[in-house]
């Protein structure tokens, strides 16, 4: 790579490129945190231990810690299926994965809403039972779990055609049965593809607004999650508050970004 | 791990079932523009020494009226218009004589339409009829998806009604370069005062005196100037009970305490140093430096009744939708 000198537009290429990075990511990150830091330390922690802003790390982090496992391991099952067995439909399921990527969120919302409210298809069903599903937190968990439905598998099929079966084969031939094929070949195999999907699962979880918009009935210190949250403190003029709560969803990216890079990195040494 | 995941989702589901016995907590479920009013409200009211926990949710009126027919489990409702408890007595949620359950027809504070402009009033405007001129840029929310907007729509035409004289064709040209004049609809009152402010958006902001009033005092007199018309649309701001959520959680008597509240004295003092006109004829006297004097018009002297509204302003090809013509 350094052994050839690099042309003058070269050059010109890579100082465009960190430029535009700057201005189109580091900025608007870098301006959260001035905006959320402007009335000093004191009133930055102050508007985050706000009882109603820290129940909306506390839900979020939650639902999170439920969605991207129960994704995760469906995610996995699911490209496991499609890529190791030939069967009728195949092609259809592949579709379906990806269905809620394709659909607008605000539609995934909508049609929770018609499922589970009151007038909904199953509304009179629960309400005899006494079951409360929309507007609350479990609410927010299934629409969070049917939006973030694909981000696993999709890493995963491409990865796992591309890798065919023969290390798999060659396990089964050398006698392993199919946990130990799965959990020394399999799984080392698609490791990176699982984390990107997870970190991609999280990171959706963390900030989807408009289908939880439509199911939480955005009751403070109740349904809030932190989105809404920064939605909420924005539209009541409290300008700090709301970057300061923007502030912790970005912070908790940032971090989930490092934990990925420094797994990679411990695993290249 | 998944017995694990099962018992996660269990709780999540006991936490969000109702509470049977003993509730110490209500769900007020509110409109856009009355976060500051009730985070006030209910401060006020645990100071009185109840005990009870006031949880709120805002939203538009008509769309919190929504979520409570799909089940959200609000104890009251406090809205911006009759039309939206309408809702929900059609929905079998509220009894239907709820206005005689409180005083002044269960409506303990009332605001109007009102204009809000820049410093200097720079493009001179004072009434209705400065709306429509040319080159002046108006902010309303949505009159479909805001009550808020309707408000502004009647308050608009009930001006245009005795300015005209009653004669149809100029009071539809009057609204019709009203809506014209409108660069973006926003869907709720909060969104059209953001548009106003921090996307310094239009030449005049139409929304409740209410508002106007608190975005003077939190953004500074310097940058804004409330300006009140000549003539303006009463808007009762009504209260109720939802009588099937508090029948299924044993929480009547709380709930109703709460709304009795807001018809106190005390209840009437903050909502009138939250720009809300209050009811009661004391607690308005002593504020009155606040609210200047106003004509107000009501919907039964001036359109007949909130059906009649319904039927011949609001419907689909109704009288709006001839004056709404960028929607």
């Amino acid at each position: 790579m350094s052994s050839a000198p690099r042309s003058a537009g070269a050059n010109v290429l890579i100082a465009l490129s960190f430029a535009l990075a700057a201005i189109v990511l580091v900025t608007p990150l870098a301006l959260i945190f001035s905006f959320a830091l402007r009335e000093g330390l004191g009133a930055y922690f102050a508007a985050i231990l706000k009882p109603d802003t820290l129940h909306a790390i506390f839900l979020t982090v939650v639902t999170a810690l439920i969605v991207v496992p129960i994704n995760v391991v469906v995610g996995a099952a699911l490209a496991w299926l499609v890529t190791r067995f030939r069967f009728r439909g195949q092609q259809l399921l592949v579709a379906f994965i990806e269905l809620p990527a394709a659909v607008s969120p605000i539609v995934a919302g909508v049609v929770y809403l018609f499922l589970y409210g009151n007038q909904g298809l199953l509304g009179p069903v629960l309400q005899s039972l006494g079951l409360q599903v929309m507007f609350t937190p479990l609410a927010i968990v299934l629409v969070s779990l049917f939006v973030t439905a694909p981000y696993v598998a999709r890493e995963l099929v491409p990865l796992m055609r591309q890798q065919g079966t023969e290390d798999e084969e060659a396990a089964l031939s050398l006698g392993a049965n199919g946990w130990q094929m799965f959990w020394h070949v399999t799984l080392p195999n698609i490791r990176w593809g699982l984390v990107y999907g997870a970190v991609l699962t999280n990171a959706r979880v963390m900030g989807e607004f408009g289908a939880v918009s439509v199911v939480s009935g955005s009751i403070r210190g109740q349904t809030n999650t932190l989105p809404l949250q920064i939605n909420l403190l924005f539209n009541d003029f409290n300008i700090a508050g709301s970057f300061a709560a923007a502030s912790t969803l970005a912070l908790i990216a940032v971090l989930t970004l490092v934990l990925k890079s420094s797994l990679e990195a411990w695993e290249r040494r | 791990m998944n017995k694990l995941l099962l018992s996660a989702v269990a709780a999540l589901a006991l936490v969000s079932s109702p509470v049977l016995a003993q509730p110490t907590d209500i769900l007020n479920a509110s409109y856009d523009i009355a976060r500051e009013l009730f985070e006030a409200e209910n401060a006020a009211y645990a100071a009185t020494g109840a005990t009870v926990t006031v949880n709120q949710s805002h939203a538009g009126s008509s769309a919190q009226a929504r979520a409570v027919l799909e089940g959200l489990q609000a104890d009251v409702v406090t809205f911006n218009q009759v039309t939206d408890i309408q809702k929900l007595v059609d929905g079998g949620y509220v009894t239907a004589d709820w206005t005689s359950e409180f005083p002044h027809n269960a409506a303990p504070f009332y605001s109007f339409p009102s204009f809000l402009v820049r410093s200097g009033n720079p493009k001179a405007i004072k009434d209705w009829g400065d709306l429509a001129a040319e080159g002046v840029q108006v902010i309303f929310p949505n009159p479909k998806t805001s009550g808020n907007g309707r408000y502004t729509y009647l308050a608009a035409r009930a001006w245009a009604t005795e300015a005209y004289a009653g004669d149809e064709a100029k009071i539809e040209e009057l609204l019709t370069k009203l809506f014209a004049n409108v660069p973006v609809f926003e869907t709720g009152g909060r969104a059209a005062t953001t548009a106003f402010t921090e996307r310094e958006l239009g030449d005049v902001l139409v929304t409740f005196e209410a508002e106007t009033l608190a975005v003077v005092k939190q953004l500074g007199a310097d940058k804004y100037e409330a300006v009140v018309p000549s003539v303006s649309f009463l808007s009762e701001f009504p209260v109720a009970v939802v009588d099937k959520v508090v029948d299924a959680r044993g929480s009547r008597d709380i709930a109703k305490a709460y709304l009795d509240f807001l018809f106190t004295p005390e209840g009437q003092e903050v909502a009138a140093a939250n720009f809300h006109r209050p009811q009661d004829e004391t607690v308005a006297a002593a504020h009155a430096a606040t609210f200047p004097a106003i004509r107000l018009v009501t919907v039964e002297d001036a359109f007949g009744g909130w059906d009649k509204v319904a039927a011949d302003h609001f419907a689909d090809g109704g009288l709006l939708d001839k004056v709404f013509v960028n929607q």
